[in-house]
C-alpha cells in the first residue's frame, strides 16, 4: 500500500503539479491567441513576444518596489507589479491596433497578410524588449519559495517520496483559474462579451444589429494583452525569465490553440493541459514509480522513459501536427466564442 | 516602357547596394565587406527559394530554419571523413534500425489503408502498430547508439560523413531538403495558409531539436568543426611565393589579402550558383508552368476548375522551393566550415528571410535578391549604425551615464526592432516591395 501511495506522490511531484502550472501558463497564452483569431481573424505570432513585454514590464515595476522596501511578505513582490504590467501592456497593444492592424482591417486584407504583420510587430517588440532589459536572465522571484515542502511532506505522511509544490506553482494555477473565469463570465453574461461573441460568429450580422466593430476589437485587445502580460509574468516568475524563451513558448501556446480547436476558448484551455501533460509524461522517466509498482524480481534497470527530455518541446509540435493530420478542427470543434 | 522602368529601377537599386559595399570597404574594411558580400549571396538564393513558394504560388512555408539545417547537415555528412570504430560500434545496429523504422512506417500506413472500412478500429490499429513498432525501434537503435556516441566521444562520438568533396553538398543538401519537404508538403499541404505557417515552423523546430540531440549523426551540440573547404586555406596562401610577392609590390598586409583572397573563391562559387539558380526561375516564372503557379495563387478555385491539379502543383513549388533553400544551407554551412545546431534561431533563418523577400518584392526575383542583399547589409550594419546613433543621442550626457550605458550595451538589439519596421512600413506602404511584380 504504502509503494502504491509512494509511486503516486512521486507521479504527483514530478508531473502533476509541474504539467498544472504549465498547463496553466499555456491556456493563458492559448486563451489569447484564440481571442485575437476568432475577433481579428488571424494568427498571431506577435503574441509571445507581448506576454515577454508584459512580463519584462512587471520585473521593471518589481525592481522598483524591491528597492523601495515594498514587498508581500510570503507571496513575491511581482503580484503588486502586474496591474501595472496588465496596464502598460493593454496601452502598448492598443496602440499597436491602432498604428498597424487598423489600416488592414479597413482594407479587408487577407488572414496571411494580417499573419505576416504580425511578424513584424514580433520582431519590433523583441527588439524592444532585448534593447529595455537585455537578453539576460533575470530572476525576480522573492518571498516564500515554497508552500509545501519535500521534508515537511515526507515528516507529515511518513512516506519516502516528498512531494514539494513552490510558491510560483501555486499561484500560477490559482491565478489561470481566476482568470478565466472571469473572461468566461465575461464572454457570457455580460452585455459587451455578447456582442463579442456575435461578431466573431457572423460578423455582417453583428454590424447590421449596430455592433460597433472597433469597439469589440478595442475590448479584444485590452483581454488579449491582459492575458499576456499575466500569462508572461507567470512563465518568467515559475521559470526565469529570459526574452529568448518567449519565441519558442510561441509554439506549444499555438498547440494548445489549435489543438483545443482555435477560436474555441474552452478549447484553448483544455489544449494547454492536453499539452503541459503529454509533454512530461512522455519525457517523464517511470524507473523509480516502476520500481515501487513492480515486484523486487522485474524491477526495471532502465530509465523507463519513452523519449528523452530534450525532446519535451519537440513534443508539443509532434501533437500538433498529429491534430492537424487527424482532426484539423481541434478536438473541442464546432464552437467558437 | 513599364519594363524599361522597371530595369532603370533595378539598376539603380544594385548600383546603390554596390556603393553601400564599397563604402563599407573603405570606411570598415575590405575584410568586412566580403564577409557581407557572401552571407548576401547565399541570403539572395534562399530568398530565391521563398520567392517560388510565397511569390509565385502564395504558400507560407516558415520551415527554412529546418530546411538551412538539413542542408548544414548534408555538409557535415558529405564532407567529413568516416569514423570507422564508430561504424564499428554500432554503424549495422543503426542501419538496421532505420530498415526497422522505415518497416514500421510502411506497416502503419498499410494498416491505416486496409482498415479504413472498420470505422474506429482503425485508429486502435494504427496506434498499436505504431507503439509496438516504437519500442522495438528504440530496442534496436538505442545500445548503437550508446555506442557510437561513447566511442572517443570527446573528438567524434558520431559516424563522420562520407569524405567526399563538400561542394556535393551543395546538390545533396538541396535533395535532401527536396525530400523532407515532400514529407512535410504530404502532411500539411491541404492546410489553411496559417495552419501550414504553424505547422512548418513547428516542423522545422523538430529537425532543430534532433539534430541538437542525435549526437550519433550530427554530434548535437558538440558541433562538428574543421570541415574540409573547397577554397585554399589563408594558411597556404600565406606561404605561396607569389602572394609574398604580390603583398611586398603593393604593399599590403600579408594575412587580410591571402583572407580577403579565399572570400573571392567563395564569393565566385555562390555567385555562380546564384545566377544559375535566378536563370532556372526567371525561366520557369515566364513559362506557361509559371502562369499556371500564378493562376493558382490568384484564384484557386478556378483553377481548379479549368482542370489543374492544385495540391500537386503546390507541392511541386513546395518542394523546389525548400531544396533551393536546403541547397544554401549547405553552402552556409561551407563558408562558416563548421556545423553548430544550437545556432539555428527562427528570427535569423526563417522570418528575417521572410523580410527580405518582402521587401524586396514578393513575385519578382530580382526584386527578392536585392531584398536579400539590401536586408542582410542592414542587419550587420544595424549594430554600428545603432551604435552611432545613440551616441549621437546620448553625446549630451556624461561618459559614465548610466542610461548613456545602458543605450549602448543595448545597440545590438536594434536590429531587431529595425527589421520589424522594415517589415511594418514595406507592407503598409509600398505592400508589392522595392521592385514589384511584373504584370504580364
Amino acid at each position: 500500500m504504502t509503494d502504491i501511495l509512494n509511486a503516486l506522490v512521486i507521479l504527483a511531484n514530478f508531473i502533476f503539479v509541474p504539467a498544472m502550472a504549465y498547463g496553466s501558463q499555456l491556456a493563458l497564452g492559448a486563451l489569447g491567441i484564440t481571442m485575437v483569431y476568432s475577433i481579428l481573424r488571424f494568427s498571431n505570432f506577435a503574441h509571445g513576444e507581448l506576454m515577454s513585454f508584459g512580463a519584462m514590464t512587471t520585473i521593471l515595476v518589481t525592481w522598483a518596489l524591491q528597492s523601495s522596501d515594498i514587498s508581500l511578505g510570503i507571496f513575491p513582490t511581482a503580484l503588486l507589479a502586474i496591474p501595472v504590467a496588465i496596464l502598460v501592456t493593454v496601452v502598448l497593444a492598443v496602440a499597436i491596433d491602432k498604428s498597424v492592424y487598423q489600416y488592414y482591417r479597413k482594407i479587408r486584407a487577407e488572414p496571411v497578410t494580417l499573419l505576416i504583420v504580425s511578424i513584424g510587430v514580433m520582431f519590433f517588440l523583441s527588439g524592444l524588449v532585448r534593447f529595455i532589459i537585455g537578453p539576460k536572465d533575470q530572476v525576480f522571484t522573492d518571498g516564500q519559495r515554497f508552500i509545501m515542502k519535500a521534508r515537511a511532506f515526507k515528516q507529515m505522511t511518513g512516506l519516502n517520496e516528498g512531494l514539494a509544490i513552490k510558491m510560483t506553482q501555486g499561484i500560477t494555477v490559482v491565478t489561470a483559474f481566476v482568470l478565466v473565469a472571469v473572461v468566461f463570465w465575461f464572454l457570457n453574461k455580460t452585455r459587451t462579451g455578447k456582442s463579442m461573441r456575435a461578431y466573431s460568429d457572423n460578423e455582417d450580422l453583428a454590424l447590421l444589429s449596430g455592433i460597433n466593430p472597433e469597439r469589440v476589437v478595442l475590448i479584444t485587445w485590452v483581454i488579449t494583452a491582459a492575458l499576456a502580460a499575466v500569462a508572461g509574468t507567470l512563465y518568467g516568475l515559475d521559470k526565469s525569465y529570459k526574452p529568448f524563451t518567449y519565441l519558442s513558448l510561441l509554439l506549444p501556446i499555438f498547440s494548445a490553440a489549435i489543438v483545443g480547436g482555435v477560436g474555441n476558448p474552452l478549447g484553448a484551455i483544455a489544449g494547454g493541459f492536453v499539452i503541459a501533460f503529454s509533454e512530461l509524461t512522455i519525457t517523464f522517466a517511470y524507473k523509480k514509480v516502476l520500481t515501487y509498482l513492480l515486484p523486487e524480481s522485474m524491477a526495471p534497470d532502465t530509465l523507463m522513459q519513452l523519449l528523452s527530455t530534450d525532446y519535451k518541446i519537440a513534443l508539443s509540435f509532434v501533437i500538433l501536427v498529429i491534430v492537424l493530420i487527424f482532426k484539423p478542427t481541434g478536438l473541442f470543434s464546432g464552437k467558437t466564442i | 516602357m513599364m519594363a524599361r522602368l522597371m530595369t532603370n529601377r533595378t539598376s539603380f537599386l544594385f548600383a546603390v547596394m554596390a556603393a553601400l559595399i564599397i563604402f563599407v570597404g573603405f570606411i570598415q574594411s575590405w575584410n568586412v565587406a566580403f564577409t557581407i558580400i557572401n552571407l548576401c549571396l547565399i541570403s539572395a538564393i534562399m530568398t530565391l527559394g521563398v520567392n517560388i513558394q510565397w511569390g509565385y504560388a502564395g504558400l507560407v512555408n516558415f520551415g527554412l530554419m529546418g530546411f538551412t539545417a538539413l542542408g548544414g547537415i548534408a555538409g557535415v555528412l558529405i564532407s567529413m571523413p568516416p569514423v570507422p570504430g564508430a561504424w564499428e560500434a554500432g554503424g549495422m545496429g543503426i542501419l538496421i534500425g532505420l530498415l526497422v523504422g522505415l518497416g514500421i512506417i510502411i506497416a502503419a500506413v498499410m494498416v491505416w489503408k486496409k482498415t479504413a472500412h472498420l470505422g474506429r478500429v482503425q485508429h486502435w490499429a494504427l496506434a498499436a502498430v505504431l507503439v509496438i513498432g516504437f519500442f522495438s525501434f528504440r530496442h534496436i537503435v538505442d545500445p548503437a547508439v550508446a555506442a557510437i556516441e561513447s566511442f572517443e566521444s570527446a573528438k567524434t562520438g558520431y559516424l563522420g560523413g562520407f569524405g567526399l568533396p563538400i561542394m556535393l553538398s551543395w546538390v545533396i543538401g538541396g535533395v535532401l531538403a527536396a525530400g523532407v519537404a515532400w514529407l512535410i508538403g504530404k502532411i500539411s499541404l491541404g492546410l489553411r495558409s496559417d495552419y501550414l505557417a504553424i505547422a512548418t515552423l513547428g516542423i522545422s523546430e523538430i529537425i532543430i531539436y534532433a539534430l541538437k540531440n542525435e549526437e550519433w549523426l550530427s554530434r548535437g551540440v558538440k558541433n562538428v568543426t574543421g570541415l574540409p573547404r573547397p577554397v585554399p586555406y589563408e594558411i597556404d596562401l600565406q606561404e605561396s611565393p607569389w602572394l609574398i610577392e604580390l603583398t611586398n609590390t603593393w604593399g599590403l598586409s600579408l594575412i587580410d589579402t591571402s583572407s580577403i583572397i579565399v572570400k573571392i573563391c567563395y564569393a565566385l562559387l555562390f555567385t555562380a550558383v546564384l545566377v544559375g539558380i535566378y536563370r532556372l526561375s526567371e525561366i520557369a516564372l515566364k513559362s506557361p508552368w509559371g502562369r499556371m503557379m500564378r493562376a493558382i495563387r490568384d484564384n484557386e478555385v478556378s483553377a481548379e476548375a479549368m482542370g489543374k491539379d492544385v495540391k500537386a502543383k503546390h507541392l511541386q513549388v513546395f518542394i523546389i522551393g525548400s531544396a533551393i533553400v536546403g541547397a544554401a544551407g549547405a553552402m552556409l554551412t561551407t563558408l562558416d566550415g563548421q556545423f553548430t545546431p544550437a545556432s539555428y534561431q527562427p528570427l535569423r533563418y526563417t522570418f528575417l528571410i521572410w523580410v527580405m523577400v518582402i521587401a524586396g518584392g514578393s513575385g519578382n526575383n530580382a526584386g527578392s535578391v536585392i531584398g536579400g542583399f539590401l536586408i542582410w547589409f542592414f542587419w550587420i550594419e544595424a549594430e554600428p549604425l545603432g551604435l552611432w546613433m545613440i551616441e549621437l543621442l546620448t553625446s549630451g550626457l556624461a561618459d559614465d551615464n548610466a542610461l548613456r550605458l545602458h543605450l549602448i550595451e543595448s545597440a545590438a538589439h536594434t536590429r531587431f526592432m529595425m527589421m520589424g519596421l522594415v517589415l511594418i512600413l514595406v507592407l503598409r506602404f509600398s505592400p508589392k516591395g522595392l521592385i514589384p511584380e511584373v504584370k504580364r
